[in-house]
């Protein structure tokens, strides 16, 4: 069987090798970005000058052919659903009997005038790197606009070779729709301590061409102008499917897919960023463009080629991020504005750059989410408690297993716990240790409930690169 | 860079420029007080009276040399008519024949002793003022340079790493040119060193061999190892970093007398430590005990929001400054054997050499006490501590060569190969080196207990001779430390050093360390592998969820430090030692959810 994806990003790759993991099929993976699958969150170190680019390439050349995945360095401009036919940029054509559609995203563009200037570029793509390195000599000021997780991070990398950056924010707080205010607050004064030019609050109005179709200014909303050399787009991003737009495929916002993951159309599958699921799961968006839900679609949708049919469900929300300095984590489910029925524990560091905060619903006073910052927890023992119905007063007295930083760094256990003692009344008490021989033990327990523990091996396909 | 930083670096350059003219800034001339009384360059009576003599009929005596070429070409010239004057004479009733006849190891010292006391002029006469503008400027500069950066935010800062010409290396085959060439040089003089065809060839077809084994036993030779190599050679101030390195270990080791002066700069501490002038092994100390302290401060103030860094790097300065260097001056001020206590066989190759067995077991107590402590650490030191914490304890922690590495060499640590072929070379090489240092040590001691020098077919004593010189020099040295800016700085330590090798089997097969990886947070950026000084690929493991296990990791932490997602951390963990390795505890979530229907 011969099986085509388009799109070497980590959703289409994982994908790659979980059918070669799982079958003989032929593979194609298909990019016109890069003939090689790199990390694309890691572009912003190869201009920071942390890494080449082969760096963030995390497979050798020899991989693919021990693998046996064709990759196709071309352009797919058009694909005939009813003939099974990828028809190439260069002239030519592959048939396929599956396809997975691993496409990816585009930055958002919201109608501003001179948006498609030249020097205006979001930062998706390795071509978008380029476009910023190529603009980088001399630049006198960059300005972005949208103040999300690429927003920070190209304001961190215009910083990093020392080039003044004005990072304009619609919100009141950077990204204070998705982390709540102590943490948004936190953020905000370590932009300001990287002497990046912060404007919470303000819009972008327009851009200003210099006569030579090259953007030299910008308008704010309030009728302020800035000069600069570049701006970029960072207000998000939706899925890229407008080549589609005429195909029979059924869309929405990005290409509906079933909980397998298969599009309207028979053996034709769209995962990662612009897959958007028919109906998510509680609690879930359609559309969930980040690294770790493109790779386990890759996984779900590589069962199902192969005839082991599996829903997606991508169990429970993590995710992560670098604020300049300050690391990100967050488990389960951490809103920006408290829900009605949840409480909340928050613990700040007194140097502002760390701090604990622990959700639990008031009633039942199950633990619901952790979002960390500065401080690093284990993904599996956050995880383990978000399962199954944990009560506050368990997890704070086990508190010092979840912790994964580095080892003699200070423990902050006790003062979160003093946070809850303080809050409640209580003389709750820490009954752990750091290490990961509680993390094993909990972890242990857990799969022994589950009856999961021995035929763990079994079922876990050995993984050879 | 701010103007502190930018004045320490001008006056860190200055010293260094000083520091490498002084070289030539001696006279030397013989008289005929250099043949006579406390000041003799020979104590040997009739070696004494031969080459003064001849230095009379040659027109050496008071002839001024204004430089250290000219004055040793002469001089060894003159030593060699001594020689063969000597030998054509009938040897004295009741005198040993090397007593009289003059040997070419007494040629080598001979010159070594007459560079140094026959030099006069600026340096020999301003030894304080050359100390301050070298050392004191060097280090006073340095500083300047670093200590600005504590004042910076914390955090991981490798901005600008691959647009930097000292740090951002060499494509592949550069480096394989300039490495090709360093052995092809070490091989040819080894030839000369030895006076010995057999040994040279014998390591060529080694290294012929191993090439072999790799390229085309484990077919790597058709692989391009793509993440190892930089766009273009525009390291040029690596590359001559790298060279200054490889020529002031050559100097050291095989030209010792072409450095006297630098030897001459450091007189002034040596008699303050232990009473005497300086030897090049003082010079060597000081110098690296000098380079820890300073360029560990740097990491200090790079890593300073990481405490496991800070200790790490505090420890490696105190081992070296203390062990490796104070101690063992002091105890040869308290006339002890001088002896470096966290020194262990085989790294320390020479530990088992009967000149070192001889000073321990004839220096009573303490040195019996030393024996017996540097056996301990062999048989039991390293499989228990490695047991309970890893190769790491010593490698990244104590070892004064990981100390060099992980100060000196930071900057440098992203070099490493991290290509599957190169870890091919590192286990063949390693072990290889392994192999060879206990067949080494094997045949000495043979000799030491049987007093034959015969091993099977071999003379032992070249076998430990050309050990000491290929291993011991050339390849812990001129590669090990000079090549750090075009390979990364743990050269040595990840494919040569034998005791990383022993360390890294007990690790391997039987340790309760590992790193464990962040269930499934891992964003497979890249950081981790190419900060990795070991050129482990930690990427592979980390976005697999699979614990990492690996014999040559030094659990030095930086791939930690340098995850921008907090996925990796270096633990001692035992209730599961025997399946660390296994899929059993690495979580790759989205396995875990999914769950086959079937």
């Amino acid at each position: 069987m011969d099986i085509a994806i388009i799109g070497n990003g980590i959703a289409g790759v994982t994908a790659a090798r979980y059918i070669r993991k799982l079958s003989n099929h032929n593979i194609y993976l298909i990019s016109s970005e890069s003939k090689n699958f790199f990390s694309r969150t890691a572009l912003m170190y190869i201009y920071m000058g942390h890494m080449r680019q082969e760096d963030t390439q995390p497979y050798e050349e020899w991989f693919w052919e021990k693998n046996r995945i064709h990759r196709i360095f071309d352009h797919v401009v058009d694909i005939q659903f009813d003939q099974k036919n990828l028809h190439f940029r260069s002239g030519k054509d592959l048939k396929y009997d599956k396809l997975i559609l691993a496409l990816g995203s585009k930055p958002n563009k919201f109608g501003w005038p001179g948006q498609d200037l030249n020097f205006v570029n979001g930062l998706y793509s390795l071509q978008d790197l380029e476009a910023m390195e190529a603009a980088s000599d001399n630049l006198k000021r960059a300005v972005i606009v949208g103040g999300g997780l690429i927003g920070i991070e190209m304001a961190e990398m215009f910083a990093s070779r020392d080039i003044p950056v004005t990072f304009l924010v619609r919100e009141n707080s950077f990204w204070n729709k998705v982390i709540p205010p102590e943490e948004s607050a936190m953020v905000n004064r370590h932009i300001y301590e990287h002497h990046i030019d912060l404007r919470l609050g303000t819009e972008l109005d327009r851009i200003e061409d210099d006569g030579n179709g090259n953007a030299h200014a910008i308008y704010t909303k309030d009728g302020e102008r800035i000069e600069c050399g570049y701006v970029g787009l960072t207000a998000g991003v939706h899925p890229n499917i407008d080549f589609l737009k005429k195909s029979p495929l059924e869309l929405g916002r990005g290409i509906l897919v079933d909980k397998f993951l298969e599009t309207s159309e028979k053996n034709v599958y769209a995962i990662g960023d612009c897959s958007e699921q028919r109906e998510p799961d509680a609690g879930r968006r359609g559309i969930e463009a980040i690294w770790y839900t493109g790779r386990m679609m890759g996984e779900v949708c590589a069962y199902n080629i192969c005839g082991k049919k599996v829903e997606y469900h991508p169990g429970i929300w993590f995710n992560s991020a670098k604020f300049l300095d300050i690391e990100y984590q967050v488990y389960g489910d951490v809103q920006a504005n408290l829900p009605e029925g949840q409480d909340t524990i928050y613990w700040e560091h007194s140097d502002g750059k760390k701090s604990i905060r622990i959700n639990y619903d008031k009633i039942s006073m199950v633990v619901t989410g952790f979002n960390l910052m500065g401080v690093r927890y284990r993904h599996e023992v956050c995880e383990q408690w978000l399962a199954r119905p944990t009560h506050i007063e368990e997890v704070l007295e086990n508190l010092a297993i979840a912790n994964f930083d580095p080892e003699f760094y200070n423990a902050y256990e006790r003062e979160v716990i003093q946070v809850y003692n303080q809050k409640m009344g209580k003389n709750v008490q820490l009954k752990s240790k750091r290490g990961l021989k509680g993390a094993l033990n909990l972890l242990k327990k857990a799969r022994f409930r589950m009856g999961r523990f021995e035929s763990k091996e079994k079922q876990r396909p050995k993984v050879k690169v | 860079m701010n103007i502190l930083q930018k004045i320490g670096l001008g006056l860190f350059v200055i010293a260094l420029t000083i520091f490498t003219i002084s070289l030539g800034l001696s006279k030397y001339k013989l008289t005929e007080s250099s043949f006579a009384g406390e000041n003799t360059i020979i104590t040997n009576e009739y070696h004494q009276a031969e080459v003064a003599n001849l230095a009379q009929q040659e027109g050496m005596l008071n002839k001024e040399y204004s430089s250290n070429i000219s004055f040793i070409s002469d001089y060894k010239k003159l030593l060699k008519k001594a020689q063969q004057s000597l030998s054509e004479q009938e040897i004295p009733e009741g005198l040993g024949e090397w007593d009289f006849k003059m040997g070419d190891w007494k040629i080598k010292e001979y010159v070594s002793t007459a560079v140094s006391k026959t030099a006069y002029g600026l340096v020999p006469e301003n030894k304080g003022l050359f100390l301050f503008l070298t050392f004191g400027l060097g280090i006073f500069g340095g500083l300047l340079y670093i200590l600005p950066v504590f004042s910076t935010i914390p955090g991981i800062k490798n901005n600008g790493i691959y647009q930097d010409s000292m740090m951002r290396g060499l494509e592949l085959n550069w480096r394989a040119g300039f490495l090709g060439a360093t052995i092809v040089g070490v091989l040819v003089y080894g030839f000369f060193y030895l006076s010995n065809f057999f040994w040279p060839l014998f390591s060529a077809v080694i290294i012929g061999l191993i090439i072999y084994l790799v390229f085309f036993r484990e077919n790597q030779k058709e692989r391009n190892p793509a993440k190892s190599a930089s766009p273009t050679t525009t390291a040029w101030l690596g590359v001559l970093t790298g060279i200054y390195f490889i020529g002031f270990y050559i100097l050291l080791y095989w030209a010792p007398a072409y450095i006297s002066n630098w030897v001459a700069i450091v007189d002034p501490i040596s008699s303050v430590l232990n009473g005497g002038g300086a030897s090049r092994w003082f010079l060597y100390g000081l110098m690296y005990s000098i380079i820890v302290i300073v360029m560990g401060l740097r990491m200090i103030a790079k890593y300073r929001h990481n405490k496991y860094q800070i200790l790490r790097t505090s420890s490696v300065m105190f081992f070296q400054t203390a062990f490796a260097f104070l101690i063992p001056e002091i105890l040869v001020r308290l006339n002890q054997p001088y002896f470096d206590f966290k020194n262990i066989w085989p790294l320390d190759y020479d530990f088992f050499f009967d000149y070192n067995l001889n000073t321990l077991s004839s220096n009573g107590g303490i040195g019996i006490f030393m024996l017996v402590w540097g056996i301990l650490l062999i048989v039991l030191g390293v499989p228990i501590f490695t047991y309970f914490f890893g190769k790491r304890w010593y490698c990244s922690w104590v070892c004064g060569c990981g100390g060099l590495a992980e100060t000196l060499g930071d900057p440098y640590r992203q070099l490493s190969d991290k290509s599957l072929r190169a870890w091919k070379f590192e286990r063949w090489i390693i072990h290889g080196v392994l192999v060879a240092a206990i067949v080494m040590t094997v045949m000495v001691l043979y000799t030491y207990f049987t007093g034959s020098y015969n091993v099977l077919f071999m003379n032992s004593d070249t076998v430990r001779t050309w050990y000491g010189f290929m291993i011991g020099s050339a390849f812990s040295g001129v590669v090990g430390t000079g090549f750090y800016p075009l390979m990364g700085n743990r050269v040595w330590c990840r494919f040569g050093c034998p005791l990383a090798a022993y360390l890294g089997l007990v690790q391997r097969f039987k340790s309760r360390f590992r790193i464990t990886t962040n269930g499934g947070q891992c964003i497979s950026c890249g950081n981790c592998s190419t900060y990795c000084e070991m050129g482990i690929d930690v990427r592979s493991y980390a976005q697999k969820g699979q614990d990492i296990v690996r014999s040559s990791c030094v659990g030095c932490g930086v791939c930690a430090a340098v995850c921008p997602r907090g996925v990796l951390r270096l633990e001692n963990e035992g209730s599961d030692v025997d399946d660390r390795m296994t899929h059993s505890r690495a979580i790759h979530v989205s396995e875990e959810e999914v769950g086959l229907l079937m």
